[in-house]
């Protein structure tokens, strides 16, 4: 395909609206009437209310009503109606359906007042007596009781293929290890908002943080028992996700309930404490048996995964996949079992399973190269996958030895010295460390329209989102190049329930689903303006078929003869000023299930670790990634540096502290919460191989919003060792632990 | 000595909002004869009264630096200031920054570098940067890496930011 608009470094299109304050978010529609509403968590991890006493909120002059289990009103009921399009199998989390505490903060009562300030204060004064009951949210002590899900969220672990256990006793070289991290919590910048905006017919328009407006409609006409035609959700602009917005969270239901129960419009926003009170990154341990031939083949590999859920819902996510995607390896056995404690649902954080699953798989194949004496990379090319075991499929496409090599060149890794505590400047230890990984690259169905009016200006439509991934850039890309028109004369609409369908924006999958069904709808208008180009008087296209033309320049022309065009505004005048619209659905080829498909990724880090003090920083980051055809470099870049930055994050910071004896994540705000900041993030490169795909969708992309986050945390880890000497198997690695 | 107030019961005072107070903020050049509750932050001030919602709310404590703005050319987090404390004060937020139409040069260098991804920081780190460069303390670019340590970025944009505050650094040095 030739190519004017894809593969171009273009700034985002909505980035003068970003940078100028205009982009509006979730919880910043400011219409008439508007009333606030202010959630009351509760104090205890389990037990019962036994009395709640609103009587003084409600004293307050400007308070509207406090809702609670005791005013709910009876119409919202049915378990079922809450399942969102991400809910695990279990019993979804229903705010304010009983006097029953589930998990500690969970949301018992909403105050609602005619200012944000009075809603706050009316909210401090509700008073409620519990009954405590026992809890357990200890994680380690339950391992022993974990199970196995009648039904994972996730794929189920593959069957053990060849002889694990035989081929692990019989192997000359064998490491074992636990490996470990605690819960983490996503954390967007944008705190969790809906504006719920009530009109006299009773009908809502929703403003609502969410990776996909159709979910947030779903779930609403569902516990609400409304029609889709009553619920329009909108939401241009999201603040960050990272997989909080995949399911609606408690403010949208509770703004819902009071904008109906008062019949006006009500605005619910959590604190940045209250982000903590729903899903997170579940804790894992993982425990590792390898084995290797001397020569250093990879004979033997078992991986047992416990991770973390709650009492309601059954959360996995794929942690042990990555093994039989990575390595090949003929004797292979995986597990996955759930623990299950006094906390609300784990829910995907950014590269779920695969940022958990790869750093440990990655810093256990690094001790088995080092007890085998090779270079890490030379490790992996030999036990290079050319297939994905789990499901004995070929790969569509796989440049991750490309990426290797560009990533160690450019890191300069021939220079590396392979014993550990080996490189140093001054105080400081210097460790290089590398890992490697994969995402999965899937394509789903989704709708797109693409209108064209009479002035040649084309708009683009689906229901899908942008986070910050650039959705409305690449979008407007795809469809600029596809029709040969410039950037400036395309517009393309999300985050409207009113718009064709789309998916959850989530997997990295937006590119490979949205963008082709925006191609394919192009492509329909395509034929349409190619039939009216051969109504124009003496158009030299009469006998052209769509193959013998291109869309070039905002011209229809010969591809053996491009001075015979036709402008799309002639064509377009045929119509007799009306608007040319297509909209079609994608699906994903037959042939894509043929094949295991996957964006592949090396990362190389640099730490200096300070001898004396245990400091740890990450000087120096080259990610290398095969992610298919690149359709905004720029963006694209931005993707991999904010997934390095999320692995720096992981590695050395993230860790939500639970306080057993409360019950209670203790760390609940960004004092004691530490995500990276800029002084935590020095030269981070990146590479993106060139890399063919024709099998994982039209346009031969692969989503990149999660690959560039994988590979990372293992990758410190590996090089923290490298430095010290010392193997840490607990993220985060904080300075006590290297002492 | 001064009469001890007589204690107030909380339990029997009638609960209302504190009553407002006059105030005169000069907000993007524009001077504002306001009333305010003195239990109102600048920022929800800016966000809730005035529509102003450029300025965003990250955590309401001072940790993030979402809501910075310039307050007599200074960055300040408006979510650790009262409304009321700042009668008579020049205040600029991101919707003051551009003139006629033309964007300052750090809104622009923030475009061209794809310095954001969800954009929910961008003002306060844009208003963070201008403000950096008044102080004229940066000079290096661990500097630039502290200094703007304050304003988080969670999708990660920081190696294109500090880019973007290296240029603005340099241009002002040109001057």
């Amino acid at each position: 395909m030739k190519t004017n608009e894809i593969g171009k470094p273009t700034n985002r299109v909505d980035g003068r609206l970003k940078v100028t304050g205009e982009a509006k978010y979730a919880g910043e529609f400011n219409v008439p009437n508007l009333a606030y509403g202010f959630v009351v968590n509760s104090a205890i991890a389990k037990g019962k209310i036994k009395k709640i006493d609103t009587s003084k909120a409600l004293e307050v002059e400007g308070v509207l009503e406090v809702f609670t289990h005791e005013n709910r009103p009876g119409y919202v009921w049915f378990d079922k109606n809450y399942k969102d399009m991400d809910a695990p199998p279990g019993s979804p989390f229903r705010p304010l359906y009983d006097n029953e505490i589930k998990f500690s903060m969970q949301p018992i009562a909403l105050a609602v007042a005619e200012t944000f300030e009075l809603a706050r204060y009316a909210a401090s004064l509700v008073r409620i007596e519990y009954e405590t009951s026992p809890h357990d949210t200890d994680f380690e002590t339950n391992i022993e009781s974990a199970y196995v899900p009648e039904e994972y969220k996730s794929g189920e672990p593959s069957e053990p293929w060849g002889q694990p256990d035989q081929a692990l006793a019989s192997a000359p070289v064998q490491i074992e290890g636990d490996y470990t991290h605690s819960s983490q919590h996503h954390n967007p910048m944008e705190m969790h908002a809906s504006t719920v905006v009530w009109k006299d017919d009773g009908k809502l328009t929703v403003y609502d943080k969410i990776q996909g407006v159709m979910n947030t409609q779903q779930y609403v006409t569902h516990a609400f028992g409304m029609q889709p035609e009553e619920v329009q959700v909108i939401s241009p602009f999201v603040g960050g996700a990272f997989g909080s917005g995949l399911r609606p969270q408690y403010q949208l239901f509770l703004a819902v309930l009071a904008a109906r129960e008062l019949k006006r419009s009500v605005r619910v926003t959590l604190t940045r404490q209250q982000m903590f009170s729903f899903g997170h990154r579940p804790k894992t341990m993982q425990r590792f048996a390898l084995g290797a031939s001397k020569e250093g083949k990879l004979e033997a590999l078992k991986q047992d995964v416990f991770a973390e859920t709650s009492r309601f819902e059954n959360y996995s996510e794929d942690v042990v996949i990555w093994a039989g995607v990575l390595y090949k390896c003929g004797n292979v056995k995986l597990s996955h079992k759930l623990v299950e404690l006094d906390v609300y649902t784990p829910l995907d954080m950014r590269a779920p399973g695969g940022t958990t699953g790869i750093f440990a798989l990655e810093c256990a194949m690094d001790e088995l190269a080092y007890k085998l004496g090779m270079d890490p990379v030379e490790f992996r090319l030999k036990n290079y996958s050319e297939k994905d075991q789990n499901e004995d499929k070929p790969f569509s496409s796989k440049e991750l030895r490309e990426c290797y090599r560009q990533g160690a060149e450019k890191f300069g890794w021939e220079k590396r010295n392979l014993e550990p505590r080996s490189m140093k400047e001054g105080h400081n230890l210097i460790g290089w460390g590398m890992a490697h990984g994969a995402w999965e690259a899937n394509q789903a169905q989704a709708s797109a329209k693409a209108v064209v009016t009479s002035d040649g200006k084309l708009t683009v439509s689906s229901a899908t989102a942008d986070i910050g991934t650039g959705t409305y850039t690449v979008m407007t890309q795809i469809a600029a190049e596809t029709l040969g028109i410039p950037l400036d004369d395309v517009t393309f609409k999300l985050g409207d329930s009113s718009l064709p369908d789309a998916p959850l924006e989530g997997g990295s999958k937006t590119v490979s689903t949205v963008g082709t069904a925006v191609k394919s709808a192009c492509d329909k208008v395509r034929e349409r303006l190619l039939k009216l180009a051969q109504q124009v008087k003496d158009s030299p296209l009469v006998e052209a078929s769509l193959e013998q033309v291109i869309f070039e320049g905002g011209q229809i022309s010969l591809k053996s003869e491009s001075s015979k065009a036709v402008s799309i505004m002639a064509a377009m005048s045929q119509n007799q000023g009306k608007a040319i619209e297509e909209e079609v659905s994608s699906k994903p080829a037959d042939n894509q299930s043929d094949y295991a498909r996957y964006a592949h990724v090396a990362t190389f880090v640099e730490v200096k670790v300070d001898e004396d003090l245990g400091t740890i920083k990450v000087t120096r980051v080259v990610s290398a990634v095969a992610g298919g055809r690149i359709i905004n470099p720029k963006t694209a870049r931005s993707q991999i540096l904010g997934g390095v930055v999320w692995g720096i994050g992981v590695a050395m910071e993230e860790d939500t502290v639970m306080d057993n004896n409360l019950g209670r994540f203790m760390n609940h705000d960004l004092d004691k919460y530490h995500i990276p900041v800029n002084a935590d993030v020095h030269d981070v490169e990146v590479i993106f191989v060139e890399e063919k795909d024709e099998i994982v969708n039209p346009l031969g992309a692969k989503g990149l919003g999660e690959i560039g986050i994988v590979s990372v945390a293992p990758a410190i880890a590996n090089a923290v060792f490298h430095a010290t000497g010392k193997r840490v198997r607990e993220l985060p690695i904080t300075l006590d632990k290297l002492l | 000595m001064k009469n001890k107030p007589e204690h107030e019961n909380t339990e029997t005072a009638s609960l209302s909002a504190p009553p407002k107070e006059a105030v005169t903020l000069h907000i993007n050049g524009e001077a504002k004869q306001l009333e305010v509750e003195p239990w109102t932050s600048l920022l929800d001030f800016l966000r809730d009264h005035l529509n102003l919602t450029g300025t965003k709310k990250g955590c309401d404590h001072g940790q993030c630096g979402a809501c910075t703005i310039l307050v007599d050319g200074k960055r300040i987090n408006s979510c650790l200031t009262l409304a009321v404390m700042k009668d008579g004060s020049e205040i600029t937020t991101i919707e003051g920054l551009a003139k006629e139409g033309e964007l300052h040069p750090v809104q622009q260098a923030f475009i061209d570098h794809d310095a954001f991804q969800c954009g929910y920081c961008t003002p306060g780190q844009i208003c963070s940067t201008v403000g950096l460069i008044n102080e004229g303390k940066a000079k290096t670019l661990d500097d630039i890496r502290d200094l703007m340590s304050g304003n988080v970025c969670r999708c990660g944009a920081y190696t294109n930011i500090v880019k973007v505050v290296q240029e603005a650094l340099e241009r002002s040095q040109a001057k």
